[in-house]
């Protein structure tokens, strides 16, 4: 008791600024999100709604000024054969890479979630997030000639006696080309190696919050594992799953740089974007280019929410 | 006769650790036994051997006769109850009760009345809509043992399953599981670390510690005739008389052990003992005091309706002969 009395603390002193805001919390709470509403609203909100209201003017092909003057023409070009190819070519793309990445990243992110622990999981860790801490292009242009047709796989494939795969993949129409690095396929590889980490994280930290008893339980009560995986696991990590295609599929959507360097030449919507806005100068129809990612990705989400991916959260 | 349960000499190393060190035990048919003993003592990993969820390194397991020692959860006729209930969180109430009949590939149709009639058996019927995060602590306990049960399992694991309940709803459910224990005539295993609760419900008791079972026997037995200074501490409140205390009252016994609730006070004739109280602790049905001899202390026991002396009072104390129980071995 006395040693107690004698170790006694100072007692804590009034601070006017911490008691000022104690009693105002509201105030505290407005302080706290004014700034970050202003950015988001001015900044942010603010060029979309101008990239809207730019969308509606028009051109003049002349004098290359833009008209501020409402008009539908934009929309119309877009409805145009090529216009719709880059469209269906873009977004088929990115579903491509979103469905390839949720089945690379399940695997990986059940045995972090599940198995790994310590060193293993921390190792596994740095593998995923290692490829961000370099620069994008460095790793487009080592892909570049990885997939060339000189580059390392189809030398590894040729020692093999597997180039007859490979060959048979770029004779395939659609995906096919004249080497991996000059077709949609390589394209495609690209894309799913670039935005796999953000597919394996948040299925990793949707899994992790389920319980090992879920599984146990589903197993204790007569499920055989892949019984267990589709209708415990999987259900479960769809959360996850639509947190990382969000990612995926919105990335490789606005892309421009990737199929520039690595594919068949054919145009993707960021790179006509940029072509328009840039060289072509027609900053209106960029604008309602710009804007066909925006209503995809907004549909992709009603249909996410419409399959119940969200109603885990 | 075969047994519902049978473990042959079974062992489960993690690396160094003997979570279960060389189990022999059988359980009958349509008995409530209990594993009971303090965390770590490897109730749970025997528990998780029958289940299925951890494999023995050594030894076997027989489910009804048959060596299942290395059977998968999904191919074991028994069904358990999670500590932490473990329901779907993504089902409702019906669709996590008729899981083990989904997977089966029952009917719809027969699948929601089973699911029903079980809900009814556990008194909780009509919240097959919702979801398990609407539910009580209690409730979610009655759906985790109607799911358990729906696939009518020859045996029931139950870990620790009223551990998260408070004391009321606790006594409550030991009742109703015990009655349903009766009326459905299966044999349940049940772990726990609350003797209270072990000897309350149990037809037999199984009390585990460091990997080995120290006795298995009747709740009296294990209460009353404890076969080791581990089962005399763990279970109940305990005097052990050891060195000159066990000379003295108990015959030159190595050690024994002397019930608090077995010591009376009364005169200074034939009082086996006198002592000075020390510290009183009330518990509404009785009054511990602590008291003081030359060279030991004694809990004891007095009602809480008559006199109780003060601390610093000498009192007298008396036991009968049989209430000291000879303790060998070293536990």
């Amino acid at each position: 008791m006395t040693a107690l009395a004698a170790a006694a603390l100072p007692p804590v002193k009034p601070h006017p600024v911490s008691d000022f805001f104690y009693r105002r919390r509201a105030l505290l709470v407005l302080l706290l999100l004014v700034p970050p509403l202003l950015w988001v609203g001015v900044v942010y909100v603010g060029s979309l709604l101008a990239l809207l209201a730019n969308s509606f003017f028009g051109l003049d092909h002349f004098s290359g000024q833009v008209v501020r003057e409402f008009t539908l023409k934009n929309f119309a070009e877009l409805g145009t054969g090529a216009n719709l190819d880059v469209v269906a070519r873009t977004v088929g793309m990115a579903l491509a890479v979103t469905l390839a990445c949720i089945a690379l990243a399940l695997p990986v992110a059940y045995y972090m979630a599940r198995y790994a622990s310590g060193a293993t999981r921390a190792a596994l860790y740095i593998a995923i997030m290692l490829p961000l801490w370099s620069s994008y292009l460095v790793r487009l242009y080592a892909w570049k000639l990885l997939l060339a047709k000189e580059g390392a796989i189809s030398w590894v494939l040729a020692k093999l006696h597997l180039s007859w795969v490979l060959e048979a993949l770029l004779a395939t129409p659609v995906i096919g080309g004249h080497s991996l690095s000059f077709s949609p396929l390589g394209t495609f590889i690209v894309f799913v190696y670039l935005w796999l980490p953000f597919m394996i994280l948040p299925i990793q930290a949707a899994l992790e919050r389920v319980p090992a008893s879920l599984i146990e339980a589903s197993s204790d009560l007569g499920a055989r594992p892949a019984g267990t995986f589709w209708r415990v696991v999987f259900p479960l990590a769809v959360p996850g799953i639509a947190a990382g295609a969000i990612f995926t599929f919105s990335l490789t959507l606005g892309d421009y740089i990737v199929p520039g360097v690595i594919g068949d030449s054919s145009m993707f919507i960021g790179q006509v974007v940029s072509l328009q806005q840039g060289t072509a100068g027609n900053i209106p129809f960029a604008a309602a280019l710009s804007l066909v990612p925006i209503v995809v990705i907004a549909l992709f989400l009603w249909g996410a929410k419409r399959l119940g991916a969200f109603d885990a959260l | 006769m075969t047994h519902a349960v049978a473990l042959e000499r079974v062992y489960c190393e993690y690396g160094a650790v003997k979570a279960v060190d060389g189990v022999e035990l059988a359980i009958a048919e349509g008995e409530f036994f209990t594993l009971l003993g303090p965390s770590g003592s490897g109730k749970t990993t025997c528990l998780r051997m029958i289940g299925g969820f951890a494999l023995p390194t050594a030894g076997r397991v027989l489910i009804e006769g048959r060596d299942l020692t290395d059977a998968p959860p999904y191919a074991r006729p028994v069904n358990t109850v999670f500590q932490d209930y473990a329901l779907f969180p993504h089902m409702n109430v019906r669709e996590n009760v008729a899981y083990g009949l989904m997977v089966r590939g029952v009917p719809r149709a027969e699948r929601a009345r089973r699911a029903a009639a079980m809900l009814e058996l556990v008194r909780l019927p009509g919240v097959g809509g919702r979801r398990p995060s609407e539910l009580s602590g209690g409730q979610r306990q009655r759906v985790a043992l109607a799911r358990a049960l729906i696939n009518e399992p020859r045996v029931l694991l139950l870990d620790e399953p009223l551990g998260a309940l408070d004391l009321k709803l606790r006594e409550q459910m030991q009742a109703e599981l015990k009655a349903l224990q009766r009326r459905l005539a299966i044999t349940f295993i049940f772990v726990t670390h609350d003797q209270h609760e072990a000897l309350s419900m149990s037809d037999r008791v199984g009390v585990m510690n460091r990997g080995r079972l120290e006795q298995v026997g009747t709740p009296r037995e294990i209460y009353e005739s404890p076969a080791t200074r581990f089962v005399a501490e763990f279970v109940g409140a305990a005097n052990l008389l050891e060195g000159d205390a066990a000379r003295r009252y108990a015959d030159g016994a190595a050690c024994a052990l002397l019930r608090p609730e077995r010591i009376r006070l009364g005169s200074e004739a034939g009082a086996r003992a006198s002592g000075t109280v020390a510290d009183r602790q009330y518990f509404g049905a009785f009054v511990r005091l602590r008291v003081e001899l030359q060279s030991l202390q004694l809990a004891v026991d007095v009602p809480a309706d008559g006199v109780v002396p003060e601390p610093g009072a000498r009192v007298q104390l008396h036991w009968n002969a049989e209430a000291i129980r000879r303790l060998d071995g070293n536990g």
